[in-house]
């Protein structure tokens, strides 16, 4: 399916009729959530390490300003650069404009959700690269020619015999394979010849030092640093928002970050890149370039979203969200699913073309209750419904009936008159049966419920008989 | 405490409409801990639905009407989590307000939902009887957001022939959501048909909650499915008040 098109709705109808998404969601439980339940019991003081990294980044957010200077400073002091972005746009122009300076032709990619963000890749295409995704989950999805459907585990959605299939068309004169181990045995023979054919290497930064001027990334698979390291030229591209003050602070981060990604106390893979090579270093690239990201950050920092420029991209969010459970990550349209691209998604790119994602949530918490840096993530949903009914963006009929019950609501005694009508209603149309099998303007509960009928008589109605006023 | 603690007892709109047996219910357990009872005639809705909805203005006035009616008890009960759970967002929708901003603290600080009133706040007796293998779904606004999660399930263990079965997800979302459900009801009936598949493979012959949005969901899809699991609301059982039709079944003839 195309993600982008269509509705959210329709999106969402298709994903619960999708068999083997619905058989991929079915694996969550037992590869996410119960695995970041016992690592995160393991550590005794993992709900205070969650607080320590909120007030961590709280404290950077407040003065973001100041520790972009000093970690920029730090960069050039290493002998990298920094480029700052405004928007994707200028983020894929600094990054064209590196490539084409290095007169590369080949790319290879560690994963990184912003160059996702900016659409990096069909930049690069179009200007004639050849851009490697070598995350396997990304390079599956590159050559599906799809976007990620989750932010750490981006093929989620993809079933073995359907990367079996991927495979076999863009890998000619190779047999094909069925097992896991025989398609990741491919992918990396494939990748790796293209880790040494690659002029530049464009990874993501999990997280971006201050005191050292270094970039970090957390990986499974070694990808992200045979990109970084084996190419002339690496780019790091990362939002404003990642940077930590000291290498102290990344330790409470790291022993989080994983824990509530994976489940892993730690990830296979954690590299810390200060700068390129050093005159008598073995290996590293010539060049090192950091591309920082606005594309609407600063903007949150100013409002009433700022607690979500803490987000650290684990995904824990949309492991524990059951509507994301139900319908997976292409549904919500783009790059960022889940409750956290239910708040981010209508932010970087519009409340009203994005209406649906804040409000296909049932607020029910779960997600905020693991997220590792504390975001209120419910309460930041309520509130861009909130935006969402300032700006007039609420549908009329619902916007109406809204109006009309708080209305109601606020006349007691007509307010209790409707609902001692309602209950004789639906008592009379159930009868003795006890419920409603089909109601004419209630057919979205009917369709699928029954409808529980009323006692006929309300509470108060027999409160009042039975025991006068109040 | 000495003197009987004055309770008001915030009848919520679903149980005032659907379920009045939750609300009587309430009434007695309340009374037989000690508590003096009244309900002001004039309460409608906490303003739930609008705040949810992000109509804060709306929420507004009806958090200012509860607060009205409310104030002078010495605590305000609601045999829901998620009613509760709204009258205690008050003072966060009310912050700006001078007027107001004190008088929602004060009443934001004495509401409670029934069971965890029941079990921390007061020493309540149960006495009642239920034959039956019941599950507990846990209600996401009481659970996350009140903390109520061992108080249902200690006073449970007190009714006499009831076993109570802990079904897998018992924390995860049913899919009611308030508007949630009808606004986007195949999302809505995947997650309550998940939450139904925990529930049958424990056996349980009884579903009990603690909110009636989630338990009229729940009850809904079951008897649309034909099954003949029992869905209660917890206060029904242990006061004593179950051996009527539950939630949505056929009253006998």
């Amino acid at each position: 399916m195309n993600p982008a098109a269509g509705s959210f709705e329709s999106r969402a109808a298709l994903a619960l009729k999708d068999a083997p998404l619905q058989k991929a969601l079915g694996n969550f439980k037992p590869l996410f959530v119960a695995k970041r339940a016992s690592a995160v019991a393991e550590l005794a003081d993992f709900e205070a390490l969650r607080e320590r990294a909120a007030q961590i980044k709280n404290a950077v957010l407040a003065e973001l300003d100041v520790w972009l200077e000093r970690y920029a400073a730090a960069v050039e002091a290493a002998g990298g650069k920094v480029h700052f972005a405004s928007d994707a746009a200028e983020a894929r122009e600094i990054i064209l404009g590196i490539c084409r300076d290095a007169n590369a032709k080949t790319i290879c990619k560690g994963k990184s959700m912003v160059s996702e963000e900016i659409a990096l890749n069909p930049a690069l295409e179009a200007a004639g690269y050849e851009v490697v995704e070598t995350d396997l989950g990304e390079y599956i999805i590159q050559l599906a020619q799809e976007p990620p459907s989750h932010i750490i585990a981006p093929a989620i959605h993809k079933t073995r015999e359907q990367v079996a299939d991927l495979f076999e068309a863009h890998h000619p004169g190779r047999p094909r394979e069925e097992s896991v181990a025989g398609l990741v045995n491919e992918a990396r023979h494939v990748l790796r010849e293209k880790f040494f054919r690659a002029d530049v290497g464009i990874t993501g930064g999990n997280f971006l030092i201050a005191e050292t001027g270094s970039s970090v990334i957390v990986t499974n698979e070694g990808n992200g640093d045979l990109s970084q390291t084996l190419a002339r030229v690496h780019i790091v591209t990362s939002g404003i928002e990642r940077v930590l003050p000291t290498l102290d602070d990344l330790s409470v981060f790291l022993r989080i970050l994983a824990r509530s990604a994976t489940g892993q106390d730690t990830e296979c893979y954690t590299t810390i890149s200060t700068g390129p090579r050093r005159a008598g270093d073995p290996d590293g690239p010539q060049e090192y370039h950091v591309v920082l990201v606005d594309n609407g950050r600063s903007k949150m920092l100013g409002g009433k979203f700022r607690d979500m420029l803490r987000c650290i991209r684990c995904g824990a969010c949309m492991n524990h969200c059951p509507v994301y459970s139900a319908i997976g990550g292409h549904a919500y349209g783009w790059v960022y699913p889940g409750p956290m691209g239910a708040i981010l998604t209508p932010l970087f790119n519009g409340i009203a073309e994005h209406y649906d994602l804040p409000n296909a949530c049932t607020l029910n918490g779960r997600c905020q209750s693991v997220c590792p840096v504390k975001i209120p993530l419910t309460e930041l949903i309520r509130t861009l419904r909130s935006e969402q009914v300032k700006a007039g963006l609420m549908p009329a009929r619902q916007r109406t009936l809204l109006a009309a019950w708080g209305w109601v609501a606020c006349q007691p005694g007509l307010y209790h008159a409707l609902e001692r009508f309602g209950s004789r209603l639906l008592r009379a149309r159930a009868g003795r049966a006890g419920r409603i099998r089909a109601l004419p303007g209630a057919t979205a509960w009917t369709q699928g419920r029954d409808l529980p009928a009323p006692a006929g008589e309300t509470f108060l109605e027999q409160w009042r008989k039975q025991r006068g006023e109040a | 405490m000495s003197e009987s603690p004055r309770v008001g007892l915030f009848a919520t709109c679903l149980m005032n409409v659907f379920r009045p047996n939750i609300g009587f219910s309430a009434v007695a357990l309340l009374e037989r801990a000690g508590c003096k009872v009244s309900v002001p005639m004039a309460q409608t809705c906490c303003g739930q639905p609008a705040w949810s909805a992000g109509d804060d203005d709306t929420a507004r006035a009806l958090a200012r009407q509860v607060i009205d009616q409310f104030e002078g008890f010495d605590y305000v009960v609601a045999a829901s989590g998620s009613c509760i759970g709204t009258l205690r967002k008050y003072p966060e929708m009310l912050a700006t307000d001078p007027d107001w901003a004190p008088r929602a603290l004060a009443l934001a600080g004495k509401s409670h939902e029934l069971l965890s009133f029941l079990a921390d706040e007061l020493k309540v007796n149960i006495d009642s009887a239920y034959p039956g293998r019941a599950s507990y779904h846990d209600s996401c606004s009481g659970l996350r957001e009140l903390g109520v999660k061992s108080q249902p399930r200690s006073l449970l263990r007190e009714v006499k022939g009831l076993s109570l079965l802990e079904m897998d997800d018992a924390e995860v979302c049913c899919g009611f959501g308030g508007s949630f459900c009808v606004k986007y009801p195949a999302i809505s009936e995947k997650m309550v048909d998940d939450k139904i598949r925990s529930l049958e493979a424990t056996g349980a012959d009884t579903l009990l909650g603690g909110d009636l949005g989630c338990l009229l969901n729940i009850a809904g899809r079951l008897k649309r499915k034909g099954s003949r699991i029992r869905v209660l609301h917890t206060a029904e059982v242990l006061a004593g008040r179950a051996d009527g039709p539950a939630i949505g079944d056929e009253e006998p003839r």
